[in-house]
């Protein structure tokens, strides 16, 4: 019974060509990943935060650090159906990574709307296209804030990846 | 119910119970509810209540300062906030704007507005 738990717990990040050395008690891979599809429906912002904090509590983080990529990842999520599928329906890609032994955490999130003309303006503090829409423009700067690296790639019509990176229990 | 916005009026006062989680999916009907509210009613103080919120985001802080923006400077409050909440008013800069309060009580009487 306790080599099957085992196996099965190796087997999570073996490819699957190596699956049959999964019970030669190899090293666990350093890097531990999730992935996540789903729609840009706005209701899914509280679930891809969720996911991502409950994802994140493998490196033992404090309820602080907890808050902190749940609102970085609700940001970067709320952008995504909001300014890049723009209400329409799309895929949103949540992808995340541990390094336990780094006690680092990992998110991006990927979309395929309509992508930024000028990351740099978007980034800026109080700007947003839609001020009639009462936002706040602070999306990014809340993933600045609670996050220590905030990487943005877009471009017009190819979609937007954010990933973001955090240390955890300074 | 839990996750919709729930409000009431004592006298010029609108005190707006903030859902559970307050961010953009919950934030989508509020502008609209809130505008004709305050089309039919005398409003001159707002106080939000978070006591029920146990997450908020900038979507949120985009409801509030719409509403800040709406009232005298001075004339909007809030109760009951919880540490992520705090944090996030604290990097959004509400906590310049807008007073704190312990209680609702506290909140509706208070003379320093």
């Amino acid at each position: 019974m306790e080599e099957t738990v085992q196996n099965v717990q190796e087997t999570q990040n073996v490819q699957a060509g190596q699956i049959e050395q999964a019970g030669k008690h190899e090293e666990m891979p350093e890097c531990e990943t999730m992935e996540l599809i789903m729609e840009s429906r706005s209701e899914n912002e509280e679930f891809a935060r969720v996911v991502a904090a409950v994802f994140a509590s493998r490196l033992d983080p404090t309820l602080e650090e907890l808050d902190d990529i749940k609102t970085a990842v609700s940001e970067a999520v709320t952008n995504a159906v909001i300014h890049g599928y723009r209400g329409i329906a799309g895929k949103i890609w949540l992808s995340a990574s541990v390094w336990e032994k780094e006690h680092l955490f990992s998110v991006t999130v990927r979309d395929e709307g309509v992508g930024i003309r000028d990351v740099e303006q978007a980034m800026e503090p109080m700007f947003t296209t839609c001020p009639e829409d009462g936002r706040s423009g602070m999306g990014f700067s809340f993933m600045e804030a609670f996050m220590d690296r905030v990487e943005v790639v877009s471009a017009p019509g190819k979609g937007t990846s954010v990933t973001m990176k955090k240390k955890i229990g300074r | 119910m839990e996750d919709s916005f729930v409000y009431e009026a004592k006298g010029p006062t609108l005190i707006i119970h903030l859902p559970k989680e307050f961010d953009h999916h919950n934030c989508r009907n509020l502008r609209y509810e809130t505008d004709l509210l305050m089309a039919e009613n005398y409003v001159s103080r707002i106080i939000f209540d978070f006591t029920r919120t146990r997450f908020m985001d900038s979507s949120g802080i985009g409801v509030l300062l719409n509403r800040y923006k709406q009232m005298k400077a001075g004339h909007t409050s809030f109760y009951g906030a919880c540490p992520q909440v705090m944090r996030v008013l604290k990097v959004a800069g509400i906590l310049g704007l807008m007073r704190q309060y312990e209680s609702k009580e506290e909140a509706i009487y208070s003379r320093e507005v």
